[in-house]
């Protein structure tokens, strides 16, 4: 192996080292996983009930409805993500690693979303059959949330790496993610919205896509600035 | 005046040199004008008070914490600062970095792969460090199980497997056993004869290793 090719294995291998630990620890811990996907059943249970069988209301509303609990079931899940670390000190090994730290973190978060997005993203057609939206239509609500649920974790998470050494962060991370995340809301909720009409997706759909490969590429950086901050206190 | 003969006026450092280190927390000073080098095959134990600033120096040589004044060369030219490559230094500091939900395994090789990932380290040298330091049965047991001794060890066992330069140790004896003390002095005392170099905090004598004293209270304001 030459020394280009070991050192793009050895980043790889940051990175899965990173991830498959995460997963392994969200799995240890159940409620991590769960605890969000119950928060959004629940709420939107609620909803439903709520509005009534007035099926033309919900049906105006659940876009809306839908990102909002969305949202919220990620910030909740986002106050933890490196609080455990940060109080074991791993968090101060990763900072030391000789690896690629930008992997190091694009792992971790990325690991936060496929047990924080993907249940919710799994559940849709339930989440539509609760909403009274046709769950034709679900494939294209799963894509929308896969790609929201996506950019909140990623512009969440740099809030989290800013809040982690305080001790109680919560209020904090969520004034300073709430900001970030209205471009992403604006033009989820206008997505399922067009779904819903049967109207073009394409539009909302590619700037969709394009806030969710910014945040994916660049929200590491200040992720990594943030837990620097963080450490050093 | 040729390149040649600047560059001969520059002094090279070998080691790591602390030079007028000063550090502030809290609006408290800390401490001032702390200057120390350290070469290979040397070891240093930091000395001082609780609170006396022990953790925060060793995170500011760690590159942890840049704040701070002053200036730290690592092996190069004295012209510049320069912190300890990252790829050869171990940091242990009090908090261990073992996570508890993990197994020592576990814990241990996600280490590896963070810190040594070109040394190609095998399964089996993971398992035999920690079974050296008398984890041998609790290999896959989560950490949470253990005791606060054993959890210790598993981060100490980053000692028997590290290839770094320079190791920096936060009080690495807290909760363990006088057998593993003597075990922990034994690999520090190996990895000083391989040319290594140790910064140390503890309130515990250490037997067996040749070191060097720096006690914070002589740089304490008032001091002199």
């Amino acid at each position: 192996m030459s020394g280009t090719e070991r050192e793009h294995a050895s980043s790889f291998g940051v990175f899965a080292a990173v991830f498959f630990r995460d997963l392994t620890i969200y799995f240890r811990y159940r409620g991590s996983w769960i605890n969000p996907l119950f928060f959004i059943l629940m709420a939107i249970t609620l909803f439903a009930l709520g509005i009534g069988a007035d099926s033309k209301a919900v049906l105006a509303y659940s876009p809306s409805i839908i990102w909002v609990i969305a949202l919220l079931a990620v910030l909740l899940s986002l106050d933890s993500l490196f609080k455990s670390d940060f109080d074991d000190g791993s968090l101060e090994q990763l900072l030391l690693s000789s690896q690629s730290l930008y992997l190091a973190v694009l792992a971790k978060t990325l690991a936060h979303w496929f047990v924080t997005g993907l249940p919710i993203v799994i559940a849709t057609p339930l989440l539509s059959l609760m909403l009274g939206i046709s769950v034709d239509i679900a494939p294209q609500m799963g894509l929308g949330l896969l790609l929201g649920t996506g950019i909140l974790s990623f512009i969440g998470a740099i809030g989290a790496s800013l809040t982690v050494s305080l001790g109680s962060g919560g209020l904090l991370l969520s004034l300073l993610s709430m900001p970030l995340y209205v471009p992403a809301i604006i033009f989820g909720s206008q997505y399922i919205q067009d779904a819903i009409n049967g109207w073009p997706l394409m539009p909302s759909l590619s700037m969709l896509i394009g806030l969710f490969l910014a945040a994916m590429v660049l929200s590491p950086l200040a992720i990594i600035g943030g837990l620097r901050l963080s450490v050093e206190a | 005046m040729t390149i040649d003969t600047i560059n001969s006026q520059i002094r090279s450092v070998t080691g790591l040199e602390l030079c007028n280190i000063s550090c502030e927390k809290a609006y408290r000073r800390l401490f001032s004008g702390l200057s120390v080098s350290l070469s290979a095959g040397q070891c240093l134990r930091i000395l001082g008070s609780n609170g006396s600033g022990k953790t925060s120096l060793l995170k500011i040589i760690a590159g942890l914490s840049r704040d701070f004044e002053g200036v730290i060369h690592w092996q190069g030219d004295e012209r510049s600062q320069a912190f300890i490559n990252k790829s050869e230094l171990l940091y242990l500091g009090h908090l261990t970095g073992v996570k508890a939900s993990l197994t020592p395994v576990e814990n241990l090789s996600w280490w590896v792969s963070l810190c040594l990932p070109t040394y190609h380290l095998q399964h089996k040298d993971i398992c035999n460090a920690l079974s050296q330091l008398g984890l041998g049965c609790e290999l896959n047991t989560p950490c949470h199980l253990l005791s606060a001794g054993q959890q210790r060890r598993v981060a100490l066992a980053r000692l028997i497997l590290s290839q770094q330069k320079v190791w920096i140790l936060d009080e690495p004896f807290t909760a363990i056993d006088p057998l593993g003390i003597s075990q922990v002095e034994h690999y520090i005392k190996q990895h000083q004869s391989d040319g290594g170099m140790a910064i140390i905090t503890s309130h515990q004598i250490i037997h067996h290793v040749e070191l060097l004293h720096l006690d914070l209270a002589d740089y304490q304001q008032g001091a002199k």
